[in-house]
């Protein structure tokens, strides 16, 4: 009954998340507003960390495989990707390198400042 | 074989998940970082497609139950976030100004990448959104008239390529405080890369969950000035 009841409050405010996204008008996914919706509940403490801990933990940890069907489906854009595939992925790998240093150098930068501010 | 999978409602599920763990021997026998298991698990299901002839859309009606359980993952990615309370608010500045600078650096660097490759414009907006989560990054492409295919493509080869740089970027650029590693995997490279910032630690996961909602949310605004760039 544990994991049930676990799952299902997961489920809940999922469900929660998908209203929002119905209702409002911005392109932002369910997920997204289910998330900031449960971490709201845990904070306020309306939702206890026991009551949904094991279930959102397999969920986590599990969640690498979740990638796997939608990656497949370049197959399907293959065609579409083909004429252009060695200048997206030098793009892709470049951007992604580039993103990663500079976030967090940027972060490292304040993270560091803040620390010699304070002592 | 075709009708098998058709007539199936777990086939695509177990053939996802033989290739993970196929994945997961493999890194694990020779522990080398090349050797990414969800990649693997992508190259083995593509090549199993492509030999037995099985269509993808057959495939994915049993494997689309393993998608479905995304967003209550991503619902679930609340907790660690949680237990991390007193260092979000610790480095809440920190956090918000890296990942502005991550977003603007990304759509920044398409932007100049694009006018390299003299990509189309409907391709610089197809790629614009790609360091961002799919269910974000699919509904924004669409909106602003990109091609969502190749979005999707360009976010997930930037979620691996992410997933698999991720600890040694950090260690050569020594991004060793586990927020910045959180920050710098989260904004470039979304909920996949969050999957090895998880493994790095806790903190680094729940910061770099944090900057899949941050950065969603900051794209989405702004989108709306770089698709007039080009």
């Amino acid at each position: 009954m544990k994991y049930l009841k676990q799952f299902g409050i997961i489920l809940l405010i999922t469900f929660a998340g998908e209203i929002l996204r119905f209702l409002l008008p911005l392109p932002i996914p369910a997920s997204i507003y289910g998330l900031i919706l449960m971490f709201v509940l845990l904070c306020t403490k309306v939702i206890r960390l026991e009551d949904i801990r094991e279930a959102a933990e397999f969920l986590i940890a599990i969640m690498p495989v979740m990638f796997i069907p939608a990656a497949a489906g370049l197959i399907d854009s293959w065609s579409q990707v083909r004429p252009i595939v060695i200048q997206m992925f030098i793009t892709m790998i470049a951007v992604t390198f580039i993103v990663m240093a500079v976030t967090g150098k940027t972060a490292m930068f304040i993270i560091g400042r803040d620390r010699r501010n304070r002592s | 074989m075709n009708e098998l999978f058709a007539a199936s409602a777990t086939a695509g599920v177990v053939i996802s998940l033989i290739a993970y763990w196929i994945g997961m021997m493999l890194k694990n026998k020779f522990k080398s970082g090349i050797l990414n298991p969800l990649l693997i698990a992508i190259i083995l299901v593509i090549v199993f497609l492509l030999l037995t002839g099985i269509e993808y859309q057959t495939y994915n009606a049993s494997a689309k139950y393993l998608s479905w359980l995304l967003t209550p993952a991503t619902v679930s990615l609340a907790i660690p976030l949680y237990q991390q309370l007193e260092r979000l608010k610790q480095n809440i500045k920190a956090i918000l100004i890296s990942i502005l600078i991550g977003c603007l650096t990304s759509m920044l660097s398409i932007y100049l990448f694009s006018l390299v490759f003299r990509f189309s414009h409907e391709l610089y907006v197809s790629f614009l959104p790609k360091s961002i989560t799919t269910a974000i990054g699919m509904s924004i492409s669409e909106e602003m008239g990109g091609i969502v295919s190749i979005t999707v493509a360009s976010i997930i080869i930037t979620g691996i390529c992410g997933n698999m740089i991720g600890e040694a970027v950090c260690k050569l650029l020594k991004i060793t405080d586990p927020v910045a590693m959180g920050l710098a995997i989260g904004t470039s490279s979304h909920a996949i890369g969050t999957a090895k910032a998880m493994e790095l630690s806790e903190t680094a996961g729940a910061m770099s969950s944090l900057s899949i909602a941050v950065s969603g949310m900051i794209t989405v605004v702004l989108m709306n000035f770089f698709v007039t760039l080009l």
